[in-house]
């Protein structure tokens, strides 16, 4: 199964990935978590449904993003 | 399990000092995986500009050397002329490729110094606060210009592959963007080409990218990749501009 792990600390709470990027949609801004540099870092809502794509990856900034399988 | 995607290499652990949306990263994290794709990362040197990519020797895990403002072109000659098996890439934005380097670039094309130049249009001077560029669009805010670029006064934006092509000396020329996911790929494929340019000794290349600077145009970073994509891409025409591979022999 694939799996997305957010680096809550390098994750600079853009927004990017969440926004028309994921095939799936499952990526949002942590509503109620910062980090130490007071981002909202990114999250995943429904890890089952993720496709490996790396689309989320390709557009951070960062990155952030690593993406298994 | 196997990890598909991650920071590669190509670029150091140090975290990079962008604000939260800023395109420079995306465009570093290419040229790091490039770097150990092509397997040229232990014979690269970069060439980081005068800009909020100032740092960007503290990022790439190549060598790297921090000229005056401007003046990458000059210095990716100088290097690649004296150690040609090194690849040298001249990283620079707006204000320092086409404002106060605007001399070095045109001569570096006209000789077709076989060097590789990414050069980032975010249409601004992000590291000094905002101003306006000669890239800033025309009715574009900045900090120096609050109501808005006005042509008569501040005269017209510069379209650097438009420009370059008029030149013969450039052997590939493309404008991409990091907006989306499929810009973002297209792009990677741009500099992969111009990187294996270089290791052929074509000549002379650069790769335009439109690129966010959510801090400098006063925008949210989503609004950013919004306005990059409808708004800076419809003056900036996306393509290639020269490809001298396709031309007949
Ligand atoms: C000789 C000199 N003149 C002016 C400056 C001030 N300065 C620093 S960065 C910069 C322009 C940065 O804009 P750009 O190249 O577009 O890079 P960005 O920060 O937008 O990525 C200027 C004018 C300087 N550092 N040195
Ligand atoms: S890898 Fe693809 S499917 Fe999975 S979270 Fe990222 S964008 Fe969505
Ligand atoms: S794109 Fe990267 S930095 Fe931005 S919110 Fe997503 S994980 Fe965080
Ligand atoms: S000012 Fe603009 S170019 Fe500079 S780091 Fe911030 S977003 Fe990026
Ligand atoms: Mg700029």
């Amino acid at each position: 199964m694939p799996e997305v792990k957010i680096l809550d600390e390098v994750c600079k709470g853009c927004g990017l990935c969440c926004d028309d990027v994921c095939p799936v949609d499952i990526l949002i801004l942590a509503p109620d978590r910062i980090n130490s540099s007071g981002y909202h870092p990114a999250m995943i809502t429904d890890m089952e449904q993720c496709k490996a794509c790396g689309f989320c990856y390709m557009v951070c900034p960062e990155p952030a993003i690593e993406v298994y399988k | 399990m196997k990890k598909l995607f991650s920071r590669p290499e190509g670029l150091t652990d140090t975290l990079m000092r962008y604000c939260p949306g800023c395109g420079h990263g995306i465009v570093h994290r290419i040229i790091g995986e490039l770097l150990i794709e092509l397997g040229i990362r232990e014979r690269t040197v970069g060439i980081a500009p005068v800009g909020c990519s100032v740092f960007a020797d503290e990022y790439f895990n190549c060598d790297m050397i921090q000229p005056p403002h401007g003046r990458g072109p000059a210095v990716s000659a100088g290097i690649k002329r004296a150690r040609p098996e090194c690849i040298v890439f001249s990283y620079q934005g707006d204000g320092d490729l086409g404002s106060i380097g605007t001399a070095a670039i045109i001569h570096a094309a006209a000789r077709s110094e076989n060097i590789t130049v990414v050069f980032i249009n975010n249409a601004i001077f992000g590291m000094t606060g905002g101003q306006m560029a000669p890239t800033t669009l025309p009715g574009m805010k900045s900090t120096t210009s609050p109501k808005g670029r006005d042509v008569r006064k501040h005269g017209y934006p510069m379209k650097v592959c438009e420009m370059l092509a008029s030149l013969d000396g450039p052997y590939y020329l493309e404008r991409c963007a990091v907006d989306t996911v499929k810009n973002v790929v297209k792009t990677k494929k741009a500099l992969k080409i111009v990187f294996q340019n270089q290791i052929d000794d074509k000549g002379f290349c650069l790769i335009e990218i439109l690129s966010m600077c959510p801090t400098g145009w006063g925008q949210t970073p989503v609004q950013a990749k919004k306005w990059t994509g409808e708004v800076m891409s419809a003056y900036y025409s996306l393509g290639v501009y020269r490809d001298r591979s396709k031309e007949a022999k």
